[in-house]
């Protein structure tokens, strides 16, 4: 086990957070995680993070979905169990094809949409029953936390944070398990 | 101020001067004699075993085979007279196809840019009735673009009824009497659609659109030297007014001027149908000409941030539009009723290429090539799709009118690309000239300094 300083600057408004972040940014401070109540617009191109795959995985995703559509309409409707629909008994899947659209487009959504969902959680490590890792509780109500390294530098980086308008500044010591 | 450039200017006269003559050789060429139209269908006949002449052969296949059954049929039953009769009646409905075209070919262009037109004026009357915040930067270009409102709409209007008066019924045959006389279904809609009263109905439209674009564009430049909100009220309310008047005024509208050609077929969303693409095409012109203005060095406040925006409208209405086709296709294709199907078949057969191409043009490529969040910023990239989009919905309003006018014998020349070149001409000269006749940035809008600093 071993421990790494961290400190913990809180502050009770978004704009006031952007501002401090993108002058800590500034000052080459390297900032580990932000807590919010609520999703700040912009903050991750402030924090400098890499920009979000997940509109990718969701269109291959989607695509999943509508092959399996594909597939699936095919088997129960022209090979499993062929239907006399609407005086159409034609059996064939192109001549059908019309009639299967709304449930390409339906599995489509579905397919993009909850798999999207699950992939965010995984990512953002998060299922059921897990512990809450954030380390202050008011963060889930109305207060905004910046964790920031510290490498013997924290009474400069005190003063910095004090400067951006934080409310609190506390150093933690920080169990990191290697 | 802007100044419409000189080249701009030359070539949008150039545009209309090229269009007339080609639209005047058009139309008289149309007219073929009754020998001219039996020796082309003879030799179309002929070319049935060579192997040459494939395509033209393949477009008039169906066509000859029902007429040869007509024959076969008719000369079984009674003899050489009556064959001939048959026979006669074929050529001269084929002779008349051919003198529809030029007609059709104007009526397409004429409706298509007069579309654009009307799809900007009821997106403009939309971001006041929602007092938008990022849209107020664009207003001057919207109001450009409606200034072809009036001029388009009477020019759409003119053509049609010049279809039934100075023409032979070249676009709507309810307009003649001789057709309506042997037509119990069309007997039956008359009241309705007399050429009168369809006049009358389209100048009400064209009044009332070209009021609320008037007072619109009286209030957004009184605003820009008021000192107070009163006239960005009064837009918003006279916005609110107009979209209902809009709504229904549009719908009327496109019964008339475009699903009446098939005066037995009736859709009850034609009308919606007609407006998504209406308003895809409008906000593609939209963003084509605030993109051109940019390049010139004006507008210098619209940032990327508004293209994307513009370009987030032309891939949501494109699929808006793809919902709607599907909704009226798949309806009708299930139900198979003889009387509306038929709409769907003839489009199926004699324009195949273009009627699922156009699907492909309006759906999956703006749905594909818009998709991705940083492409949609990038000017020409817009264009490009834009093109496309553009292009996609000539070929829809091509095929809404020319199935009803010239049947199989349509083809893509001379009419259809001069009477193209007319209307963007004219299209172009109208909005650009529109466009100097005030600051290309509105002032003093209460939303304007969140459409200034507006970011994604």
């Amino acid at each position: 086990m071993e421990t790494s300083k961290v400190i913990h600057a809180i502050y009770t408004d978004d704009d006031v957070l952007m501002s401090a972040v993108k002058k800590v940014k500034a000052e080459k401070h390297h900032i580990e995680e932000i807590y919010t109540p609520f999703p700040v617009h912009g903050l991750d191109k402030a924090m400098g993070l890499a920009p979000t795959r997940i509109a990718i995985a969701s269109f291959m995703y989607g695509c999943v979905g509508l092959i399996v559509s594909i597939v699936m309409m095919n088997y129960i409707m022209i090979e499993d169990w062929p239907q006399n629909i609407g005086g159409k008994p034609s059996f064939s899947y192109i001549e059908n094809m019309p009639a299967f659209v709304p449930i390409m487009f339906e599995l489509t959504v579905f397919f993009a949409a909850h798999l999207m969902v699950i992939t965010f959680y995984l990512r953002s490590r998060m299922w059921p029953f897990k512990k809450a890792e954030n380390p202050d509780l008011r963060t889930t109500d109305d207060h905004f936390l910046m964790e920031i390294a510290v490498n013997g530098n924290e009474s400069e980086l005190e003063n910095l944070l004090k400067e951006t308008g934080a409310v609190e500044i506390k150093l933690i010591e920080k169990e990191e398990a290697h | 101020m802007y100044t419409i450039s000189n080249k701009l200017k030359t070539f949008s006269i150039a545009l209309i001067i090229l269009g007339l003559l080609g639209v005047g050789y058009g139309f008289m060429t149309s007219h073929k004699s009754f020998e001219d139209v039996e020796t082309m269908l003879a030799e179309e006949t002929s070319h049935h075993g060579g192997g040459h002449a494939e395509e033209a052969t393949h477009e008039t296949a169906s066509h000859d085979a029902a007429a040869n059954e007509n024959h076969a049929q008719e000369t079984h039953g009674e003899g050489v007279e009556s064959h001939s009769d048959a026979h006669k009646k074929h050529v001269e409905h084929v002779q008349h196809q051919i003198a529809n075209r030029p007609w059709s070919a104007l009526y397409v262009a004429a409706f298509f840019s007069f579309m654009i037109a009307l799809g900007v004026l009821a997106f403009y009357a939309i971001q006041f009735a929602s007092q938008s915040g990022w849209s107020p930067v664009l207003f001057r270009v919207m109001e450009g673009i409606t200034a072809y409102v009036l001029p388009g709409g009477l020019i759409v209007l003119a053509i049609a009824v010049a279809s039934g008066t100075i023409g032979h019924y070249n676009i709507f045959i309810w307009m003649d009497p001789d057709v309506v006389a042997h037509d119990k279904l069309i007997q039956a809609k008359a009241s309705w659609l007399n050429l009168g009263w369809f006049a009358v109905r389209g100048l009400i439209f064209i009044a009332g659109w070209s009021l609320y674009r008037h007072f619109a564009r009286k209030f957004t430049i009184a605003q820009d030297t008021s000192d107070d909100n009163s006239n960005f009220k009064k837009a918003f309310r006279i916005s609110a007014a107009f979209l209902v008047f809009f709504i229904y005024t549009e719908s009327i509208m496109s019964w008339d001027w475009i699903m009446s050609v098939d005066p037995h077929w009736f859709s009850t969303l034609f009308g919606w149908y007609v407006f998504a693409g209406m308003a895809v095409s409008g906000i593609t012109v939209i963003a084509f000409v605030a993109l051109y203005l940019k390049s010139r060095g004006h507008l210098e406040i619209v940032n990327d941030s508004h293209i994307h925006d513009l370009a987030k409208y032309m891939f949501g209405f494109s699929i808006f539009w793809a919902y709607l086709w599907f909704s009226q296709f798949m309806l009708i294709w299930y139900a198979n009723i003889p009387e509306e199907v038929t709409y769907f078949v003839t489009r199926i057969q004699d324009y195949n290429g273009l009627f699922f191409g156009m699907l492909v043009l309006n759906f999956v490529f703006p749905f594909l090539v818009l998709m991705n969040s940083d492409y949609k910023r990038i000017p020409w990239f817009v264009f490009m799709a834009g093109i496309i989009i553009l292009v996609g919905h000539y070929i829809d309003v091509y095929v809404m009118i020319m199935p009803a006018t010239v049947g199989d014998r349509w083809a893509f020349g001379i009419p259809e690309i001069s009477s193209i070149m007319l209307f963007a001409g004219l299209f172009l000269f109208i909005v650009f000239t529109a466009l100097t006749k005030a600051p290309l940035i509105v002032k003093r809008n209460p939303f304007l300094k969140e459409s200034e600093h507006f970011h994604y």
